[in-house]
């Protein structure tokens, strides 16, 4: 992960990235592709259920970690950038957590409220 | 230990977990090695991420949340050429046109590590050509679903009333993006043309001189435009 020569000046640093070889971008490019075929096939297959969500996450993940890790360099960066980068959006998942219980909860009340709704207006109409 | 050796490692940095706790610990700055652009772009590319992320799990709550059965984005986006619609075909080209250009990016990336003028100049300038191509798919969908679907922000004939505000908003915020990106890249292709990066010449607003680094700073606002269409593609378009 890390590179000794990442650890010095900025000068270096720049010569260290020509030295990038050409062939992992061509290599990551070429995955990209793949897997974006492959997640349109998901759909274009109608995979459904689980399997779906599952699959479409896990093209997601994989693709965004390429393009994170490689196209935008990540692997030769320090861990104090890494870090920096990829923790606070973990946070994210709080917000998931707590939308997806306050969903729930408005799925129900709006179930309870239309039902309700219903019975009213339903005896209404045979006795009359 | 002899001085030697702790004057040594106050200069060098540390590897790994040391590291880490090293430049976070450290005077005057945490990110060693990195040129303060490259830093200030990914701060602004993690508060875009929660930009982002709030959009994505706002759409999830209201999806969640409604009664209404939500629309099909496999039939709503199918397109026909002459034969049966093909599902979701415009924005798997789309997909396709902007992984194709993210790929030309990281190359003019290398490229312009390496000096190399001209074919820097081309790569951006192809990767700005895709950029324009995918916004243009995008007008054409915006405009096939506004004026033949009568889809809009307050309700469409599909469904959930939710399925269009979600749709304008996420788009609407990445395509504005991708256009951001797109001018950008167009005036990057200028500088790199005519060596401005070469000759280190001052941009006009920030006065610095210029610097291949700037290509890569450029790079990570374009790998994080198709890096967020990664995670719309999957939540809106598939799920």
């Amino acid at each position: 992960m890390d590179h000794t020569a990442d650890g010095h000046a900025p000068v270096i640093r720049e010569e260290e990235a020509i030295q990038h070889p050409l062939g992992i971008y061509f290599k990551i490019w070429i995955l990209l592709f793949v897997l974006s075929a492959m997640s349109y096939a998901v759909d274009y297959y109608q995979v459904q259920g689980y399997m779906r969500w599952f699959l479409i996450l896990f093209f997601m993940v994989l693709k965004a970690g390429l393009i994170i890790a490689v196209f935008m360099h990540m692997v030769w960066e320090r861990l104090a950038m890494v870090y920096f980068i990829l923790v606070p959006p973990a946070l994210l998942l709080t917000l998931v957590a707590i939308g997806s219980l306050e969903a729930d909860w408005t799925f129900f009340q709006r179930g309870v409220y239309f039902l309700k709704e219903l019975i009213i207006a339903a005896p209404a109409s045979p006795h009359h | 230990m002899s001085t030697e050796t702790m004057a040594s490692d106050s200069l060098e940095l540390k590897p790994g977990l040391a590291g880490f706790f090293d430049d976070w610990s450290s005077d005057q700055r945490a990110f060693k090695g990195v040129p303060w652009g490259k830093a200030m772009m990914w701060i602004f590319l993690v508060s875009d991420t929660f930009i982002f992320g709030c959009f994505l799990a706002s759409y999830m709550t209201v999806r969640m949340s409604t009664l209404e059965p939500w629309p099909s984005p496999s039939e709503v986006f199918a397109l026909s050429f002459g034969g049966a619609p093909i599902p979701l075909i415009l924005i798997a080209i789309m997909t396709f046109v902007l992984i194709t250009s993210s790929g030309t990016m990281a190359l003019a990336v290398n490229y312009g590590y390496r000096k190399n003028k001209w074919v820097t100049f081309w790569l951006l300038f192809v990767t700005a050509l895709l950029g324009a191509t995918f916004v243009g798919m995008q007008v054409f969908e915006w405009s096939k679903l506004i004026f033949e679907e009568g889809v809009r922000p307050w309700g469409n004939p599909m469904g959930a009333a939710q399925f269009g505000s979600v749709f304008f908003m996420v788009t609407g915020f990445h395509g504005f993006h991708v256009s951001i990106g797109v001018i950008f890249l167009f005036i990057f292709s200028y500088k790199v043309a005519k060596g401005h990066l070469d000759d280190q010449t001052p941009g006009w607003f920030t006065k610095r001189g210029g610097n291949y680094e700037e290509i890569e700073i450029l790079g990570l606002y374009w790998h994080f435009v198709d890096l967020v269409w990664v995670f719309i593609f999957a939540f809106f378009y598939l799920w």
